[in-house]
């Protein structure tokens, strides 16, 4: 996190110039409440990100703890099988960026908590078993360094001792150094002794953040080599798997695996992290920073589409947030109602005249009589009551918003096939993008409901009422009885029911010893018909007034932000500089700087209306717009020849003369290093096929 | 008891001792001592010992050693990652840690010899020698020189001292192309079933008779003799399931029925246990639960692995390329592809089967060229597309067969099963057989 903390830090020393003028005229109490605002959103992402592995890690923890414990007991059984080293395989998904976060606070919480020797281990740096070693070595070893004196460190050279008798004797000298309790060093002591008290020796625990990646060779290796010093040296495993844990099995054949004792834990995955993450951060009131419907999109899907990463989601988010104060200069309005109404009768003409620009406030004034028009237009303290007036109903807005969204949701997710979405996100950017009871979907949905079970319906209504009771505005609370008198009713059914005995027509038939075809086909005729006259039941009737009071909330509440005056203040829109932040495509942007170059040069004279390369474009422009009109293969010379042409014109000179065309060295220096330049880029290569010739490696051309 | 192991050289009482510590290997132990001879005699330079897994090797000579208070230095070849400290460790257990230190950075084996002859001029050898080097299989992959240097180290350099290797190979698999000295091959035989039963018995429950535990072991080699002889797992399994069979005993019931007790929890011990499906330790727990219902899954029943939408197609493509002849794309992935029939298409296919050959490498371009005929809407070459590409290989379910720094039309192979992408395929709606050339 920290990185991205100096991220949004940077963010406000390098302050864009639009920024300045707004900093001066409003103050200090501009800045300040939106880096308040920001800096409380770091907070809780951190707070988060831990609360979302604590499991997990937890039960790592005890994992830790029981091993070292257990091989201290001396009765038989722990006896006959010291020589396993345990191991946990801690499945983490295929999210490989962020299981860094989790490891490091894997790390120091074994760091903290249980033992003071731990390394961990990355495919990448122990391609080689003595490489693996040597990390190991030095990732245990530097602490001692830290911890304890220098001068044992001195003696060996670290290189040529590599090797894990080093280590043992070194484990061994520390733990009774340790034990024989020399204080001294001001800064351990207390530590150690902490250590002291639960166990004489720390386990030695080695991290394997990415098992997939380390070579199976280096590894079983490493795991025999490691298993005859169990007995000195109390190891442990931890691999971190991001496929399956069958991999495991995979990678060490019988022999290895038998000296490891391996346990499983398996991660949330990360599609319920995503999960947890919204829920945390988007569906919530308290927030008032917002996305809009297309950027959630473009969000949403490159996580599922691509990464799988809750990391890079979170990215996403912070990148809109700050795109969205920097580029909207009435985001000083987006911050805690305080301080936004407070903000309002700060905002400058200028910012005024943006506010009666907003399409949605002109939306508003379109609504009012002539007179409110005009004094909204005109007046600058009418508007900013009227402001402070509409920030105040876009909170509420918001208040009664995400309650009715998730009661709805409890509602649908009942419902077979899941018309509205399986996930609360799906039907949150339903209702982002229009009004949700338009939706076909949603009618559908409505007509399920009024077909639901009592029992089913009664307890996903029992959890609507606890989400509403949670939330605070007057609004919600009146939902609240509304629909506890709602509930009640259904218990007083309960009590009054009685057992109906209706002589159904199937009972008639039942009766009759013989069916032939046209009994049959009358009695169901018969029983058609009752049932539409037939009158409805009690538990029936208010099923019906059950939905007809969700739909009236959904109503009522959700209608999208779009709909809202001032909602610009408050929801980010631009979706396509996420995509383009987050997304990058390169071919494209190649393809656009070598087609258009004006697109990044922004050189007037390189503009042609027709969409056509001018003559003066970049030398590389030239060849590749050429080069397009080849087939699979081009003639280097025939290449060079038109190259020369353009080049010729492009200069000014007389198409009559007759040097006009001809190629000279510069001109032929210059294709040569185009022709090298995209062969770089990737878009030719030279082939063997026929001489002088080159391959084209893009599909399409003539 | 007739003493198997007497020899002039040595003490009888630190014989018997041995004897003791080493059942149903004392023939073994008796050609070993007669052929150290005397501790001031010189030794044969080489001797080369071969056996199975856990058939006693390292312990014999281990115990050896010990008990007979010889000089010797014992090597892992699997911990010498270098010739280095393979050197260091000799030099260091005969003539101490200051010897080792005058070794150079990466000492060659003749800088090893000189310094070896260096420090025996200084402290020669009053009795043989000894270095036992462990898994010697490792020294093929080592120097050239090493192996045949080794074995004639006496005469290198010049001193009483004798190299016996041990490893689970044969000696003709050895043997350099150039030829060297040949050592003296002794061949540990696997324990038979008796003697098995014999060693077992002896690490019983200190609060159980000798007896009772004894008739376990039985028990236990009556199930799992047929599909394990390796003394380590059978200790293993019998430590983890004593407690199990104990459990009538201490509940008052009859002996002659912990049998019938044990024999299906071995069983199942069998499928989980053995082949580390479970750990041990789990292992454990579930039988101080009690749950008969097996809701520990093994390992191996975690196959699922949740994919990116996109990484799923690139899978399926790099799947199809890997297994479908290039020629064949046309067919699969051309929607008019013209003249090729499917029946005259068929002839001249090759009788086996892709699947049994393998997977077959690809290029980069054909997986993207596949990827975007596959995959059912627009999707714009983006970085994060590329990226998942060398993510996928990160998980090794594809893997890159060119050099990494091969940049330009790197080469992958799809490393996955048939059951894998089948899943995958289930997931996204896509019929995979139907484009697999060998299930056409």
């Amino acid at each position: 996190m920290t990185c991205v903390h100096s991220f949004f830090q940077g963010c406000f020393v390098f302050k864009p110039s639009s920024k300045k003028r707004k900093t001066r005229s409003l103050g200090e109490t501009c800045v300040n409440p939106k880096s308040k605002n920001i800096t409380w959103i770091y907070v809780l992402l951190e707070v988060l990100q831990e609360e979302l592995n604590k499991k997990i890690l937890d039960s790592l923890l005890d994992f830790a703890k029981k091993c070292s414990t257990t091989r201290q007991h001396c009765d038989w059984a722990s006896k006959m099988r010291a020589n396993e080293i345990p191991t946990a395989a801690l499945v983490l998904g295929v999210n490989v960026p962020d299981h860094d976060m989790t490891f490091q606070s894997l790390f120091d919480l074994l760091k903290h908590s249980v033992t003071p020797h731990v390394v961990s281990v990355q495919a990448k740096e122990c391609g080689v078993l003595k490489h693996l070693l040597k990390r190991v070595l030095e990732g245990l070893m530097d602490v001692a360094v830290d911890d304890d004196d220098e001068e044992e460190m001195e003696q060996n050279p670290r290189s040529v001792h590599c090797s894990l008798s080093t280590l043992s004797d070194w484990y061994t000298a520390k733990t009774k150094k340790s034990s024989s309790a020399t204080p001294g060093k001001k800064r351990n002591v207390q530590d150690e002794d902490e250590h002291h008290h639960h166990h004489q020796t720390p386990p030695v625990v080695i991290i394997f953040k990415d098992l997939e990646g380390f070579n199976p060779r280096v590894l079983q290796d490493f795991i025999s080599i490691c298993s005859r010093y169990i007995d000195r040296l109390p190891l442990m495993f931890i691999f971190g798997i991001a496929t399956s844990p069958s991999t495991v099995q995979h990678m060490l054949p019988h022999s290895v695996s038998s000296l490891l004792c391996i346990e499983l834990f398996q991660s949330l995955s990360c599609t319920q992290h995503l999960a947890t993450v919204i829920d945390k951060l988007i569906l919530t009131a308290q927030f008032p920073f917002k996305l809009n419907g297309k950027v959630m999109q473009v969000l949403i899907s490159i996580f599922l589409y691509h990464d799988f990463s809750v990391r890079n989601f979170i990215k996403g988010l912070q990148l809109a947030l700050l795109e969205h104060f920097h580029s909207q200069p009435l985001s000083i309005l987006c911050c805690k109602k305080k301080e936004a109404l407070l903000n309002v009768t700060l905002l400058s003409g200028r910012d005024l005249e943006t506010v009666r620009q907003l399409p949605s406030f002109i939306r508003f004034v379109e609504k009012q009589e002539a007179g409110e028009q005009v004094k909204l237009m005109t007046d600058d303290d009418h508007l900013k009551e009227a402001c402070q007036k509409l920030i105040k109903d876009l909170r509420k807005y918001h208040k009664s918003y995400y309650p009715v969204l998730r009661c709805l949701h409890t509602l649908t997710s009942l419902l077979p096939r899941y018309p509205l979405g399986k996930q609360i996100r799906e039907l949150h950017l339903i209702c982002l993008e229009k009004n949700v009871w338009e939706n076909e979907d949603y009618q559908s949905a409505m007509k399920l409901l009024k077909m639901l079970a009592k029992d089913e319906l009664i307890t996903s209504l029992r959890k609507c009422s606890e989400i509403l009771s949670s939330a605070k505005s007057k609004k919600m609370k009146k939902a609240f009885t509304e629909l506890d008198e709602l509930l009640a009713k259904f218990k007083h059914l309960d009590v009054q029911e009685e057992p109906e005995s209706v002589t159904s027509p199937i009972r008639n038939l039942q009766q009759q010893k013989k069916t032939d075809l046209f009994q049959l086909q009358k009695t169901l005729l018969e029983m058609n018909e009752s049932r539409r006259s037939k009158k409805k039941s009690p538990f029936e009737l208010l099923r019906n007034e059950v939905v007809e009071f969700i739909d009236g909330l959904v109503t009522c509440h959700l209608p999208p932000p779009e709909s809202q005056t001032l909602y610009e203040v408050c929801y980010y829109s631009s979706s396509a500089t996420v995509r383009r932040h987050l997304n990058a495509t390169p071919r494209t942007s190649i393809q656009t700087a070598l087609s258009s170059p004006c697109f990044y040069l922004q050189n007037e004279s390189l503009k042609n209306e027709d969409g056509t390369v001018s003559n003066s474009a970049p030398d590389i422009c030239i060849a590749y717009k050429l080069h397009l009109e080849c087939g699979r293969l081009i003639n280097l010379y025939d290449w060079l020849e038109a190259y020369a042409t353009v080049v010729s014109a492009a200069e000014g000179q007389d198409p009559d003369c007759d040097t006009f065309g001809k190629v000279d060295d510069v001109k032929h220096a210059r294709f040569i290093r185009s022709v090298s330049e995209l062969e770089f880029l990737g878009f030719i290569k030279s082939t063997r096929q026929k001489t002088d010739h080159v391959a084209r490696l893009t599909w399409g051309g003539c | 008891m007739p003493k198997l192991l007497h020899h002039p050289g040595y003490a009888d009482e630190k014989l018997q001792r041995v004897e003791q510590l080493i059942p149903c290997r004392e023939l073994q132990a008796g050609m070993l001592v007669s052929l150290m001879g005397q501790p001031q005699h010189y030794s044969y330079p080489s001797i080369f010992i071969y056996g199975h897994r856990a058939s006693g090797k390292s312990h014999v000579l281990h115990i050896l050693m010990k008990e007979l208070e010889l000089p010797h230095a014992a090597v892992s070849c699997v911990e010498c990652v270098s010739a280095a400290l393979l050197y260091e460790r000799v030099l260091t257990s005969f003539f101490g840690r200051s010897a080792a230190s005058f070794l150079p950075r990466s000492p060659s084996l003749s800088e090893f010899v000189r310094l070896y002859r260096h420090q025996r001029s200084q402290s020669p050898a009053e009795q043989t020698r000894y270095i036992v080097m462990e898994k010697a299989e490792l020294l093929r992959d080592a120097d050239a020189n090493l192996l045949p240097a080794l074995l004639r180290l006496q005469e290198l350099v010049d001193d009483n001292i004798t190299v016996i290797l041990l490893s689970e190979i044969v000696w003709e698999k050895f043997r350099p192309n150039t030829g060297c000295f040949e050592p003296l091959l002794l061949h540990f035989p696997d324990y038979s079933k008796g003697e098995l039963q014999q060693i077992l018995s002896t690490d019983s429950h200190p609060s159980y008779s000798a007896e009772l535990y004894s008739s376990y072991i039985n028990i236990l080699l009556g199930v799992f003799y047929s599909v394990c002889r390796d003394l380590r797992e059978l200790r293993h399994l019998a430590a983890l399931n004593f407690n199990k069979f104990c459990e009538p005993l201490t509940e008052g019931k009859e002996t002659h029925k912990l049998w019938r007790n044990i024999e299906p929890h071995l069983k199942k011990a069998m499928q989980t246990v053995y082949i580390r499906e479970v750990s041990s330790l789990q292992w454990e727990q579930m039988q101080q639960t009690e749950d008969e219902g097996g809701a520990l899954r093994g390992l191996s029943a975690h196959t699922h692995v949740e994919l990116p939408y996109y990484s799923k197609f690139l899978l399926i493509a790099a799947y199809l390329a890997s297994y479908n002849p290039a020629r064949t794309d046309k067919r699969f992935f051309v929607k008019h592809h013209g003249k090729i029939r499917k029946t005259n298409f068929l002839k001249k296919n090759e009788k086996t089967s892709n699947h049994l050959l393998g997977p077959k490498p690809f290029a980069l371009d054909r997986l993207l060229a596949i990827f975007y005929s596959v995959v059912d809407s627009r999707v714009a070459p983006t970085a994060s597309i590329f990226s998942q590409i060398s993510s996928l290989v990160t998980l090794q379910l594809l893997t890159q067969i060119s050099h990494t720094d091969q940049l330009d039309a790197p080469k992958y192979k799809c490393s996955i099963s048939l059951d894998f992408i089948s899943a995958v395929s289930r997931t996204v709606n896509f019929d995979i057989v139907k484009y697999l050339y060998d299930f056409l």
